[in-house]
């Protein structure tokens, strides 16, 4: 089939297998490795991307069910070499270490954020609760995720950081 | 020695590892793309013992995009035995280990065939096209059924499903007394059996191998911890001359232990690849993950403790089945071994005797799971210390307080002949407390016993110790281990005056590129961002025993010191005659030499370029100044720490939910404290997980039936609780940093704590064991069978065995 999909402001047109999944059209067609597969049943979020602003596991997707849509991964977040608040949060707070699950635990934030710019702490572990990560016990990503929203605050930070309000922004979430 | 102006030591840096891995501009193994690249894909056992009596792989051969299907048969005669460094005992029955399984298989997701095809579709549309025909054998999945007279027999070649047994006796070794002695002597004796469940390490980023066999040698990425050992063994197991392969470690996404392994997947991509003459990758799916990477733990331990009746422990006995698995891998056989040494952990027993029967199931071989062997006697003697407490009826902490080593005894040799070189258990245990409110939890304990609260709360108690920074060669030697315990670093000095640290440790989520740098600055004087950390590829960084064992930063990191420390040696040298001074009144500092006295002074940066060029240079000096050293410790490092766990449990239900968790560790000096930190963070999550949540489950026929992330339960972040970490420092004696290692620690610890303190919330029921994982329904049972039973704590109180007194028991 052929399928026509924006990924990280870029349009592309290809022909692919009806049975291909997202991430693999991501990672083999277009190159975008830093989108992985951690489980194949949608238990790890470790594939999390954004199809028009909202996110998505990649393994759990066909890629023709993207025709048309919009995707953003990890590759499409920092802008003008800035990088986006959530992923300097997860640097700034060690929020990482092997780093496998980071970019969908990212792009899982971002998405949280966008629903609740202010989470508790309960409401950022229910939230991220589709992503695993076995490494750090999650206690730096809740506070990254909370130190993010923190920065993305109105009037918090320089204006390039910010998310901006429009709607074809990568990552934003809205 | 620190030479920065602010020392890089103890400094939290943020790491540098990070830019990539926040950006997605990482180099998985499954990344590799290259020009005419092949994909494996492995076909698997659905049975767990069976003779294979046919395979037809006619119509997958023919299937499009397929070039190549392969069976057992096929590679028989080059894929050889794979291999287990450690044969622990001389008589240890060991059966031969194929990639791919030849006549029979012996677990369920062994490997029959592969099928190798344009890409990973096609391979894998083409094994579902592969006949086999299996012939059922009997499964042997039960330990206690394995080892018992007439069992069936999972190697009948073997004639016994016995692998190894393996004793230390104090009174036989002469580093204690005599066991059965202290048995018949004893005033108390409490006897309990525990199950350390089996585990998956599950490290997130699936295991991947790319082999390119071109240009005269081999080279081989894969996602491993160990690519020294690595490929030391694939040119032992095949035959290959070890200087025609190149082995690399990209980023790994974590471990654990598991991708500590020669596996049968990297002996099968080489071959594939070789006979191709393709590149060749194989990425498995987290179900094939599940089903034939190793897992961990899997014990029965049966302890007897005995005592005076004031509390002072006389003497401790430990019978050990370990489930192996139907395989041998790379240190299967010597992880329960490594537990051998801890169970008596931070106490002063007088007595000690450690038995182990190394058992062979239809199930998957284990090997190396964080803290192996470790956590499994750490478990086993906290858990012991609760139910001595509650024989003598003391409190759980006095009981421990009276038996551990005090601070002023150090260095202390145990009862194993360890010699345990600092610590102090009285100072991070007070700290804990402190930190936890623990006379305030224990009233509120009380006042909710009282008033029969339907969710009571418990309190668990773990004070351990490890032993890590794996090894002295010549302890692992005695061992019978087949290699060394040490480790190797470079230092290249450029001539712009960056760095280059090569280092033989393999991290997969540690943060060496960051800690590395810190060392090589603190030392060096030379700024943070100009060092650079070179490792995991066997061409550039040639020597290493790779990571495992908490061992990188205590022997690894003494490595780049004692690399460091030659680096300004010959520096220092070379600034005495470059100033025209006596060596003895140059003094060194933030990255320059001066002479004593006088305000001449050189940089390093300048001297690396004079010894560069090379221009002039005392008679008999190299040029260049490079240095490197391989450092084999002489003890192991012992950190210990106070675990206290706060558990309501509801006992109409059966849910646990963690309220509070405390944990002041000692792991001597610290690098950087945010990697610390980050380090026991994880460490807690998998130790509270085999407490709580995680268990491999097979069913009657040796299926795995947790062989999905939707089955087998690794905790989310709304399953774990908030974590309170603190440290108290006393400096390992071991090596020049005074660290003591912390990859392990919080893994360690944590797991009978958590186990402690859901006991302990229930035990005025009548329950005073809960089976791990402590699920609502293993905890509704407990709770429900022992108000049924209606007995305060044990069943058997007439005396010996088991028994409590009148006085004792249950508050």
């Amino acid at each position: 089939m052929r399928i026509t999909v924006s990924v990280d402001g870029v349009s592309y047109t290809d022909e692919v297998e009806p049975r291909m999944l997202l991430v693999h059209y991501l990672r083999e067609r277009l190159g975008k490795t830093g989108t992985v597969v951690g489980c194949d049943t949608s238990n790890c979020g470790a594939c999390t991307v954004h199809l028009d602003g909202h996110s998505v596991k990649s393994c759990s997707m066909f890629a023709v069910q993207a025709d048309r849509h919009e995707v953003t991964t990890i590759e499409g977040l920092a802008r003008d070499g800035q990088l986006h608040p959530v992923q300097k949060a997860f640097h700034e707070n060690h929020a990482l270490q092997c780093g496998f699950c980071t970019p969908g635990m990212i792009m899982q934030s971002i998405d949280l954020l966008a629903d609740d710019p202010d989470p508790s702490e309960e409401t950022v572990r229910h939230g991220l609760e589709g992503n695993l990560c076995r490494c750090t016990g999650y206690q730096n990503i809740v506070k990254a995720v909370r130190d993010a929203a923190h920065q993305m605050r109105p009037g918090a930070g320089p204006e390039a950081e910010q998310v901006a309000p429009s709607p074809s922004h990568a990552g934003g979430g809205e | 020695m620190t030479a920065t102006a602010e020392p890089e030591i103890g400094r939290a840096r943020l790491r540098k590892e990070d830019a990539r891995l926040i950006t997605g501009d990482t180099r998985w193994t499954d990344n590799i793309q290259m020009a005419g690249m092949l994909h494996m894909a492995v076909l698997r056992s659905p049975m767990a013992h069976a003779k294979i009596t046919g395979i037809d792989v006619t119509a997958a051969a023919a299937m499009p995009g397929v070039l190549l299907v392969l069976t057992g048969e096929d590679v028989a005669a080059e894929q050889g035995s794979l291999p287990c460094a450690w044969p622990i005992t001389e008589d240890m029955l060991a059966p031969p280990a194929p990639s791919l399984a030849v006549d029979e298989v012996n677990f369920a997701g062994e490997g029959v065939a592969v099928v190798i095809a344009r890409s990973d579709y096609e391979a894998h549309d083409a094994l579902a096209a592969i006949d086999v025909e299996y012939d059922e054998l009997p499964v042997v999945l039960d330990m206690e059924a394995a080892v018992a007279d007439g069992a069936d027999l999972v190697h009948p070649d073997l004639g016994t499903n016995k692998s190894a047994t393996w004793v230390f006796d104090s009174a036989e070794a002469g580093t204690g007394a005599d066991v059965d002695q202290a048995i018949a002597d004893a005033e108390v004796t409490v006897t309990r059996t525990f199950r350390q469940q089996r585990l998956i390490p599950a490290f997130m980023e699936p295991r991947s191998v790319v082999v390119d066999p071109g240009g005269g040698s081999i080279t081989m990425w894969s996602a491993t911890q160990v690519p020294h050992i690595l490929r030391w063994m694939l040119a032992a197991v095949l035959g290959i001359p070890e200087h025609k392969v190149r082995v690399i470690a990209p980023d790994v996404g974590g471990g654990f232990g598991g991708k500590l392994q020669v596996t049968p997947e990297e002996v099968l991509t080489l071959l594939v690849a070789r006979r191709l003459g393709k590149p060749v990758k194989w990425t498995e799916s987290r179900t094939e993950s599940m089903l034939s990477a190793h897992h961990g733990r899997d014990q029965i331990q049966q302890l007897t403790v005995t005592a005076r009746r004031d509390g002072t422990v006389t003497g401790l006995k430990v019978d050990l089945l370990a489930d192996m698995g139907a395989y041998l891998r790379l240190v299967t056989p010597g992880v329960p071994i490594l537990g051998a040494f801890m169970f008596n952990a931070i106490y002063k027993f007088p007595a000690y005797r450690f038995t182990c029967v190394n058992v062979f199931t239809n199930k998957v071989p284990t090997d190396a799971y964080r803290g192996a062997g470790r956590p499994e006697a750490t478990f086993a003697i906290e858990r012991l210390m609760d139910e001595l407490a509650v024989e003598l009826g003391m409190e759980p902490m006095e009981l421990r307080r009276k038996n551990w080593i005090k601070h002023e005894e150090f260095p202390f040799t145990t009862v194993c002949g360890l010699t345990y070189d600092s610590g102090n258990y009285e100072a991070a245990t007070d700290r804990a407390m402190e930190l936890f409110g623990y006379d305030e939890l224990r009233q509120e304990q009380a006042r909710r016993r009282e008033s029969g609260d339907p969710v009571q709360l418990g309190i668990g108690i773990s004070t351990f110790t490890e032993m890590c920074g794996l090894a002295p060669s010549r302890v692992l030697g005695s061992l019978r281990y087949g290699a060394g315990g040490w480790e190797h670093a470079a230092i290249r000095m450029l001539p712009t005056g960056k760095v280059e640290l090569i280092t033989g440790t393999s991290p997969h989520g540690q943060g060496h590129e960051t800690a590395w740098s810190q060392i090589v600055a603190d030392r060096l004087g030379v700024p943070f961002e100009d060092v650079e950390v070179l490792h995991g590829d066997t061409q550039s960084s040639h020597k290493g025993m790779d990571s495992y064992g908490s061992r990188s930063l205590a022997v690894g990191g003494t490595a780049i010191v004692l690399a460091a420390d030659k680096v300004l040696a010959k520096a220092r040298t070379l600034a005495a005659h470059l100033m025209e001074c006596s060596e003895s009144d140059v003094e060194f500092a933030s990255g320059q030499f001066s002479v004593r006295g006088t305000g001449t002074s050189t940089a390093l940066g300048d001297v690396v370029l004079a010894a560069h060029v090379a221009h002039n240079l005392p008679d008999g000096m190299e040029p260049g100044m490079d240095a490197e050293c391989t450092f084999d410790p002489t003890n192991f490092s012992f950190p210990h720490g106070t675990h206290l766990c706060a558990t309501e449990v509801d006992t109409e239900t059966g849910a646990v939910k963690i309220r509070s968790y405390v944990c002041v560790d000692d792991i001597g000096e610290v690098v950087n404290p945010l990697i610390v930190e980050g380090q026991v963070h994880g460490g807690l999550a998998q130790g509270i997980a085999q407490a709580l949540f995680e268990e491999a489950v097979h069913d009657e026929s040796g299926t795995l039936t947790t062989a999905t992330l939707a089955d087998y339960l690794l905790p989310s972040a709304a399953d774990l609780p908030h974590f309170t970490t603190d440290r108290t420092v006393t400096p390992a004696d071991s090596n020049p940093l005074g660290v003591k290692g912390v990859g392990e620690a919080g893994t360690i610890a944590s797991t009978p704590a958590v186990v402690n303190a859901v006991i302990d919330a229930v035990r005025h029921l009548g329950v005073d064991d809960v089976e791990m994982p402590c699920t609502p329904m293993r905890v509704w049972k407990a709770v429900h069978q022992g108000k049924e039973r209606g007995v305060p704590t044990t069943p058997v109180a007439a005396g010996g065995l088991g028994s409590i007194d009148a006085q004792g028991g249950a508050e």
